[in-house]
């Protein structure tokens, strides 16, 4: 469903050089805020001491999935190679049930909302949105 | 019955007291038609809806927008009986609109991104999900009359 075109991709790149100096922000802010408003995610995070927002666990593992995100928009011209180890990990270690993907992609999005008000226009927003649907797709390629 | 805390009650008004609700409701229309482009088989009256400029200066979507708003504002007056307050209104979206029920959670989706953006920091995650909470008890209460 999901077809990344040439023009989708610029705008992603283009839009992600704004990005990448907050990414570790976004990424804690948009973590936060999936354990708070959709509370049935934290039960894969259940070994954290700390759920709480900006909570130490939480900022490290925000800035992680950003990382994750920056890569795959270098890697946007062929995601499912780019990110076969990612989708390994998350089949077969993790076993993050792919409708959670979903759930923190809407969170990001939120996120860009509110950090970057006059750059997340409804262009931008639909072509990330296609991208991160992309993303998701591709993490979910190991999975069976 | 849908429970609020003391907290939901609060922010929920606080929420409609601070957004500039003749944006709003437009704003979150005009992207869902561009986000999710399947959502314009609505709307084949609006006209000129070819691409995101012309989506967003599109006078019928303005429209449409406030006339989207004042139904959440009205669901956020009567939180305590949305279900019925919104029976005619879901009546109208199954029987004569005929609408995917799915599309619902898509223009909530966009509601909340747009709020997002007016709000800023003060949409914090408590406040998000106070606000998510809502737009859920709308779009269930949407839902009801489909069969």
């Amino acid at each position: 469903m999901t077809y990344l075109g040439a023009k989708d991709k610029d705008t992603v790149k283009a839009f992600w050089g704004k990005v990448s100096a907050k990414a570790e922000d976004i990424g804690q802010d948009a973590l936060s805020r999936m354990l708070v408003v959709y509370p049935q995610t934290k039960t894969y995070f259940a070994h954290w001491q700390d759920l709480s927002p900006g909570s130490a666990p939480v900022k490290k593992h925000g800035a992680t999935i950003m990382a994750g995100v920056g890569d795959a928009v270098s890697k946007i011209d062929d995601l499912t190679a780019g990110l076969l180890n990612l989708s390994e990990l998350h089949a077969f270690t993790l076993r993050v049930d792919p409708a959670n993907f979903k759930i923190l992609a809407h969170n990001i999005l939120v996120v860009l909302a509110i950090r970057l008000p006059s750059d997340f226009t409804p262009e931008v927003h639909v072509a990330i949105d296609k991208f991160l649907a992309a993303v998701a797709r591709a993490l979910s390629e190991k999975y069976r | 019955m849908v429970k609020w805390t003391d907290f939901e009650r609060a922010t929920i008004k606080d929420i409609f007291s601070k957004i500039d609700s003749g944006v709003v409701g437009s704003a979150a229309l005009s992207r869902c038609l561009t986000v999710y482009p399947w959502t314009q088989r609505y709307f084949g009256k609006f006209g000129n809806l070819f691409n995101a400029a012309a989506i967003a200066s599109n006078p019928k979507v303005k429209a449409h927008g406030k006339v989207i708003m004042g139904a959440l504002e009205m669901a956020a007056k009567n939180l305590d009986d949305i279900k019925n307050a919104y029976t005619q209104l879901s009546i109208l979206h199954s029987e004569k609109l005929q609408v995917d029920p799915d599309n619902f959670k898509l223009l909530a989706d966009c509601v909340t991104i747009v709020v997002a953006g007016q709000l800023g920091k003060a949409f914090t995650p408590e406040v998000h999900a106070a606000f998510e909470k809502f737009l859920a008890v709308v779009v269930a209460s949407l839902r009801k009359q489909y069969y």
